[in-house]
C-alpha cells in the first residue's frame, strides 16, 4: 500500500496553528438553539468541575436572570466585580476586561458571547474581548445561543420573524477549541418556560405567543444541531489531514458570490456562506463596478460597504473589479479563480430594463460553462424598500437644466440656418448639441436631450411648422429614427466618459501607489520611507495620516505626524498601540474602540506588526469606503515591506558592525600585547641587567643599557599616546575646535615635533605664501601631520628625502607628505589607514598601525578624507583634504602709527 | 652677592616620580624640598619660599589649577606643571592659571632642567627690572632700547604690532604664550576670541625673521596652546 505524506506546507500550517494555539487560551462555546436550554446552567457545572481539580477559576460576567438553580451555582465562585459606567445619566454595568486581564485567571467565565458591549467599552462586541482574553492566554468559557452567528442570522430571522440584531462573525464560532452543544428538546424548553424558570411568568407568556412556538424551536434546535455536526464534520477532516488519511478529500471548491448596492445582497452573501461551510470551500463575494457606479446614491454606496464587510466578517474575501459588463467580468473573475459554484441573486429589476440591457443571470448562466450557477431570491417582504439619495438630486436637476437649455440653443441656431439649408442636415445641429450633452452631464440629461430635440425638431421645423402634427407620415420614419440615432449616440458618448472617468480615478490611485512603492523601494532609512508614504498617503487619501514605529522598548512612537495633531493625543496613541500589541485593526469604523478619531491599520510583515499607520480622514469625515480601504490596505503592506527592509538593513548593518568591532578588538588585543610586552621586556630586561651587582659592565655597555631603556620607555610612550587618541577619536571624546591659521603654522609644527627624529634627512616643504588661512583644529592636523612624517620616516630608508607641502584645491585644503620609499603595494592604498595595519614588510618596525588610522579619524573628523598613492616616480603619497569652509575672517588693518 | 643653589619644590603623590626627580635635581646641583599633598605644598610655599615648584596638576586632596591660582594671589614663584593630562585646553588653562611652563608626562630630563632655567631666569629677571635691554638668541637680536630688530647683522623693519608682539614674546623668552595671553597683551583685552590675528601676525613674523617660515628656529608653535620664542 502506498504510504501516503500529508502535503508539508499544511502540516506546517496546522503546526504553526497549534503552537499559536498553545500559547493561546482556551475557547469552550455552550451552544444551544434558544434561550432558556440552560447553556449558563451546563457552564457553571463544568467550572465548579474544573475548580474542583484546583485550576484558578473566575466568573468575569454571568447572567442569571434571576433563576434560582443557576445563582445557586455560582455560590463558593470568585465573582469579579463589574465594571459601572454611566452613559446618558443611566447607569450600566458590564464586564470589566482590564479587570480581568490584571487578575489573569486560568480560566474566566463570559456569559454571552453576542452582547454588545456599553457604549465607551475598549470593544463595541464582547467577542473581541473573549478574544483578548484569549490572546492573553486566559481560558474562557462561554454560551452563544444559534440565533447570534452571523451567517444563520437571515435564516432565523425567517423561521421566527425576530431579526437578532447581536451576532457573532462565524470566525469566532470557530475558532473554538470545543463546542458543547447544550440540547434540550422542544416540548421541555416549553415546559420550563411555563414553569417560569426561564423568564418571569408576565414575560414568558410574550415570549411563548411569540418566539417560543413549538415550530420555532423545533427549527432552532435543527439548526444548532446541524452548525455542530458541521463543525464536528470540519474537525474530522482536520483529523484526516494531520493524520494523513486520505480516502475523501473534498474537491476544491470555490464559491462566488455576485453582490450589488441592494440591501437584499446580505442575504446572499449569508447563503454563499452556508454553501461554502458546507462543502469545505473557499468563498467570496465581488461587485462589479461599472463606469456609472461614480453616480450611484450615497446610501447605496453605504449599503454596498455594508455587504462587503458583512462577507470579510464571515470569512469571505471580498473583491470590487472594474469593468462595463458586469457579467463578462463576474465570469472572467470566476474563471480566472476556479470557482465551481456562482451565486447571484434573481433579477429584481422590472422587466423592460432586462429587454433594454439583456437578462444578467440569463447571461451569466449562459457564459457560465462549467460552473453552478445558483439563482437565489434576493427580495422579501420584511426588508425596507430602496430609496433613493437625497443629496445629489439638486445636482441632478441642474444637469437636466442644461441639457434643456442646450436643446433650445441648437433649435435657434437651426431656425438662423433653415432657410440655407435642407431639413436632413438640421437634424445634424441637434445631433451636435446632443453630444455635448453627453459628453458633459453623462447618461440622463443626454436621454433627455434626445426626447428633446426630437420634439423641438417636429414642432419647429416639419412642416407644418409650429406643430406636433406631422404633414407627411414619411417624417414619422425621420423622427424615430433621429430618436433611435440620438439614444444610442448619447448613451454612447456617456459611456466613454464615464470610462474615461474611472479609468483616470483608477490611474490617480494606481500611481499614488506606484509612487509610494517606488519612493518606499529608494528611501535608505526608515524615518525616510514613513516621512515620504505619510505625505503620499495625505495627499491621495486627503486626510490626516500618522505612522507610528515601536521603540526597542516595544511602545509606539509618532515617527510621522505632519499634520496630524491627533497624533499627539495620549488617547489615540494608546489605539495605535492596542493595534500594534494585537496585530489588529482599531478605531473609527472599526469595531475596537470605535470612539477614537483615526483609523488604525497594523503594518504587518510576516514576522508581526513592524508599525502602526493612523488615518483621521479629511473632508466630510466619513469612514473610507471599502474601496479606499482597500487600497490603504494595499498602502498599509507596501510601508510595512519597506520598514521591515531599512529595519533589516539596519541590523545587518549593525551586525556587520558587530563583526568588525570583534575583530578589531582582536587585533587590538594582539596588538597591544605586543606592543606593550616588548618595550616593557626591554626596560626589564635591561634595568635588571644593570641591578646585579655581581657583574660589573664596561662603560660602554651600561651606556647602551641605559639607552636602550630610555628609547622603550620612549616607544611605549607613543604607543600608549596614539592607543588614547585613537580611543578618543573614536568616542568622540574630541571636539574639533575649528580656527583660521596659516597652514605653514601647521606644517611648521608637525616639523618641529619630528625635529629628532627627521635629523639627517632632506626636508623640502612646498607651502606658497599666497594660500588663505584654513579654519582647522591646529593640535589635531599637526598631530595627523606629525604622524604622516613619521610614517614616512619609519617605512623609507634612512637620508632620503621627504616632502610636506599643502595646496588649496577647489573648496578643500589638501596636504600631503610624499617620500621616495618602497610605495605601498598595488591594492592596500586604502587600507594603510585601517587601525592595526601594516605593511607586510614593515611587521619589524615599532607601533602598533595606530600613526594612519589616527590621521584618517582627524580628517574624518574635520569632514575631510585621507588617501594614499604610489608617486609616478617612486615612492608614496599621502594626503589629508579638508573642506574650507567659510570665508576667512577680516582683519582690521594695522595704523600706521606708533 | 652669595650664590645660593635654588631651591626646588616637587610636589606629586607618587613616590617614584619624587625619587627621580630628587636625584635628578640634586645631581644638577639644586636643593630640594618635597610635598605630597596640596595642603603640605601650600606650607611649603608660604614657610620655605622655594626660588621654583614643579606641581603635579593631580594631587589627592585638590586640583593642582586651584592651588596655582591660590599661590598666584600671594606669590609670584614660578611654577612648571607636570602633568599626563595632554590635551592642549588643559595647558591652556594652567598657563592662564598662572603655570610658568608645562610639561606633559612622561618628560626627559634634558628638558625638564631647561624649563626650569627658564623659569628661574624670568624670576631673576622680574626682580632686576631694568635689565639687559638687548636680547640675542641665535641670529635674532632686539634691541628693547632702540626698539630695533636685527638678522644676523641686518636689520629688519617691523610693523607696530609686529614689534609689540615681538617684544612681548621676548619679555617671556623661553616660556609658552597662549594665543589669549598674546592677543590681550599685544591687542588689548577687548580682542575676545580673535586668536587668527595672533596667528596672522606671527606668521608674518616668521617671514621677516626665519630662515624658512615652515621650519621656523625661533618662533615655535606649541599646538593648540601658543607660542614660545626659543631660547640659545
Amino acid at each position: 500500500m502506498e504510504h501516503r505524506r500529508p502535503d508539508p506546507d499544511e502540516l506546517l500550517a496546522r503546526v504553526q496553528e497549534v503552537e499559536t494555539r498553545k500559547a493561546q487560551g482556551k475557547l469552550k462555546i455552550f451552544f444551544g438553539a434558544a434561550p432558556g436550554v440552560g447553556k449558563t446552567y451546563a457552564m457553571l457545572e463544568a467550572a465548579r468541575a474544573r475548580r474542583a481539580e484546583g485550576l484558578d477559576v473566575v466568573v468575569g460576567w454571568v447572567e442569571t436572570h434571576g433563576r434560582k438553580e443557576t445563582e445557586a451555582l455560582l455560590e463558593g465562585l470568585e465573582v469579579m466585580p463589574r465594571r459601572q459606567l454611566s452613559y446618558r445619566g443611566t447607569r450600566l454595568a458590564d464586564f470589566d476586561l482590564e479587570a480581568a486581564l490584571d487578575r489573569r485567571p486560568s480560566l474566566i467565565l463570559v456569559d454571552e458571547l453576542a452582547h454588545t458591549n456599553a457604549p465607551g467599552s475598549l470593544h463595541t462586541k464582547r467577542f473581541r474581548d473573549v478574544e483578548q482574553l484569549l490572546a492573553a492566554g486566559i481560558d474562557v468559557y462561554t454560551t452563544l445561543n444559534v440565533q447570534h452567528v452571523e451567517s444563520l442570522n437571515d435564516v432565523v430571522a425567517q423561521i421566527t420573524g425576530v431579526r437578532v440584531h447581536e451576532t457573532v462573525p462565524d470566525a469566532a464560532l470557530d475558532r473554538a477549541n470545543e463546542i458543547e452543544l447544550v440540547d434540550l428538546p422542544a416540548e421541555e424548553l416549553r415546559k420550563r418556560l411555563a414553569e417560569g424558570k426561564v423568564y418571569f411568568p408576565e414575560q414568558a407568556e410574550r415570549a411563548a405567543e411569540n418566539f417560543f412556538r413549538e415550530g420555532n424551536l423545533i427549527a432552532l434546535r435543527e439548526l444548532a444541531l446541524r452548525r455542530t455536526a458541521e463543525r464536528v464534520d470540519a474537525q474530522m477532516q482536520r483529523y484526516r489531514l494531520d493524520h494523513a488519511v486520505r480516502e475523501t478529500w473534498p474537491t476544491a471548491e470555490r464559491v462566488l458570490v455576485c453582490v450589488g448596492p441592494s440591501p437584499y445582497a446580505s442575504r446572499l452573501v449569508r447563503a454563499a456562506r452556508r454553501m461554502a461551510a458546507r462543502l469545505q470551500a473557499e468563498w467570496m463575494a465581488v461587485y462589479v463596478e461599472t463606469p456609472g457606479h461614480a453616480q450611484i446614491a450615497d446610501a447605496d454606496r453605504e449599503q454596498l460597504e455594508r455587504t462587503l464587510q458583512l462577507a470579510e466578517q464571515l470569512g469571505g474575501e471580498t473583491a470590487t473589479l472594474t469593468g462595463s459588463d458586469v457579467a463578462e467580468e463576474v465570469l472572467s473573475y470566476a474563471h480566472r479563480r476556479n470557482v465551481t459554484k456562482l451565486v447571484v441573486g434573481k433579477p429584481t429589476e422590472p422587466r423592460w430594463r432586462t429587454l433594454v440591457h439583456g437578462a444578467f443571470v440569463e447571461r451569466i448562466i449562459r457564459g457560465s460553462g462549467e460552473i453552478d450557477v445558483y439563482v437565489i431570491t434576493g427580495s422579501g417582504e420584511d426588508e425596507p424598500a430602496r430609496t433613493r439619495a437625497a443629496p445629489r438630486a439638486a445636482m441632478r436637476k441642474r444637469k437636466f437644466g442644461y441639457a434643456a437649455l442646450v436643446v433650445g440653443g441648437c433649435s435657434l441656431v437651426a431656425a438662423f440656418l433653415a432657410d440655407h439649408l435642407a431639413l436632413a442636415n438640421l437634424i445634424m445641429v441637434y445631433l451636435l448639441g446632443l453630444i455635448v450633452v453627453a459628453a458633459l452631464w453623462g447618461r440622463g440629461p443626454a436621454v433627455l436631450a434626445s426626447v428633446l430635440s426630437v420634439l423641438a425638431f417636429d414642432f419647429f421645423f416639419v412642416p407644418p411648422r409650429l406643430s406636433f402634427a406631422v404633414a407627411d407620415t414619411q417624417y414619422l420614419f425621420t423622427l424615430s429614427v433621429m430618436l433611435a440615432v440620438a439614444l444610442v449616440i448619447s448613451n454612447l458618448t456617456a459611456r466613454v466618459r464615464d470610462q474615461a472617468e474611472a479609468a483616470r480615478a483608477r490611474e490617480r490611485r494606481t500611481a499614488a501607489l506606484y509612487a509610494v512603492s517606488r519612493a518606499c523601494a529608494s528611501a535608505g532609512e526608515t524615518y525616510d520611507v514613513v516621512r515620504i508614504a505619510g505625505q503620499r498617503l495625505a495627499e491621495v487619501f486627503e486626510s490626516e495620516v500618522a505612522i507610528f514605529l515601536p521603540h526597542r522598548d516595544g511602545r509606539l512612537a509618532a515617527a510621522f505626524a505632519e499634520n496630524a495633531p491627533f497624533a499627539s493625543d495620549p488617547k489615540e496613541t494608546s489605539v495605535a498601540q492596542w493595534v500594534f500589541d494585537h496585530a489588529n485593526r482599531a478605531g473609527r469604523g472599526t469595531s475596537t474602540l470605535p470612539g477614537s478619531v483615526a483609523l488604525y491599520l497594523p503594518l504587518l510583515v510576516s514576522t508581526g506588526a513592524v508599525g502602526v499607520l493612523g488615518v483621521r480622514p479629511g473632508g466630510d469625515g466619513k469612514p473610507l469606503d471599502s474601496e479606499r480601504l482597500h487600497l490603504l490596505e494595499a498602502f498599509a503592506s507596501q510601508i510595512a515591506l519597506a520598514v521591515e527592509r531599512t529595519n533589516l538593513a539596519a541590523e545587518a548593518q549593525a551586525a556587520e558592525l558587530q563583526a568588525e568591532t570583534e575583530s578589531m578588538r582582536s587585533a587590538l588585543l594582539a596588538s597591544v600585547s605586543h606592543d606593550l610586552r616588548t618595550p616593557l621586556a626591554a626596560i626589564g630586561g635591561a634595568s635588571s641587567t644593570l641591578l646585579r651587582a655581581e657583574i660589573s659592565l664596561p662603560e660602554a655597555s651600561r651606556r647602551e643599557l641605559l639607552q636602550s631603556i630610555n628609547e622603550e620607555a620612549e616607544r611605549l610612550n607613543r604607543f600608549i599616546a596614539n592607543l588614547l587618541d585613537m580611543t578618543r577619536l573614536e568616542a568622540g571624546a574630541i571636539t574639533v575646535r575649528k580656527e583660521w591659521q596659516p597652514v605653514e603654522e601647521v606644517i611648521g609644527a608637525a616639523l618641529g615635533q619630528l625635529d629628532a627624529a627627521l635629523a639627517g634627512r632632506e626636508v623640502r616643504t612646498h607651502v606658497s605664501d599666497s594660500l588663505p588661512l584654513v579654519p582647522l583644529d591646529t593640535a589635531l592636523v599637526v598631530q595627523a601631520l606629525a604622524n604622516l612624517l613619521e610614517n614616512a620616516v619609519k617605512y623609507t630608508p634612512a637620508g632620503s628625502p621627504i616632502e610636506i607641502g599643502a595646496r588649496i584645491e577647489k573648496d578643500c585644503v589638501v596636504f600631503e607628505v610624499s617620500d621616495r620609499g618602497a610605495g605601498i603595494a598595488t591594492g592596500e592604498e586604502g587600507r594603510v589607514f585601517d587601525k592595526f595595519y601594516r605593511l607586510a614588510n614593515g611587521s619589524a618596525q615599532p607601533g602598533a598601525g595606530l600613526g594612519l588610522a589616527i590621521c584618517k579619524a582627524i580628517a574624518a573628523a574635520h569632514g575631510g578624507t585621507a588617501s594614499a598613492a604610489n608617486r609616478p616616480a617612486g615612492g608614496a603619497v599621502f594626503s589629508i583634504r579638508l573642506p574650507l569652509g567659510g570665508t576667512p575672517p577680516e582683519l582690521r588693518p594695522e595704523e600706521r602709527s606708533g | 652677592m652669595v650664590s645660593v643653589e635654588p631651591l626646588v619644590l616637587i610636589v606629586d603623590d607618587e613616590t617614584p616620580i619624587r625619587r627621580f626627580l630628587r636625584l635628578s635635581l640634586a645631581g644638577e646641583g639644586y636643593r630640594v624640598i618635597e610635598a605630597g599633598t596640596a595642603a603640605e605644598a601650600l606650607e611649603m610655599i608660604a614657610g620655605q619660599r622655594p626660588d621654583v615648584v614643579i606641581l603635579d596638576l593631580g594631587l589627592p586632596d585638590r586640583d593642582g589649577l586651584d592651588l596655582t591660582r591660590d599661590v598666584r594671589e600671594w606669590s609670584s614663584v614660578p611654577i612648571v606643571v607636570l602633568s599626563a593630562r595632554e590635551k592642549e585646553n588643559d595647558k591652556v588653562a594652567a598657563l592662564e592659571a598662572g603655570a610658568d611652563d608645562y610639561l606633559t608626562k612622561p618628560f626627559g630630563t634634558g628638558e625638564l632642567m631647561a624649563r626650569l632655567r627658564v623659569a628661574l631666569r624670568h624670576a631673576a629677571l622680574a626682580e632686576v627690572p631694568a635689565g639687559e635691554s638687548v636680547f640675542a638668541t641665535g641670529e635674532l637680536k632686539v634691541d628693547l632700547a632702540r626698539r630695533l630688530v636685527f638678522v644676523g647683522g641686518r636689520e629688519v623693519r617691523l610693523t607696530p604690532i609686529e614689534y609689540r608682539l615681538l617684544a612681548v614674546l621676548v619679555k617671556h623668552a623661553g616660556k609658552v604664550l597662549t594665543h589669549r595671553q598674546l592677543l590681550h597683551e599685544v591687542w588689548g583685552p577687548e580682542y575676545g576670541d580673535e586668536n587668527h590675528y595672533v596667528r596672522v601676525y606671527v606668521a608674518q613674523l616668521r617671514r621677516k625673521l626665519e630662515e624658512d617660515p615652515a621650519r621656523p628656529r625661533y618662533l615655535r608653535t606649541e599646538p593648540g596652546v601658543g607660542y614660545r620664542l626659543t631660547v640659545a
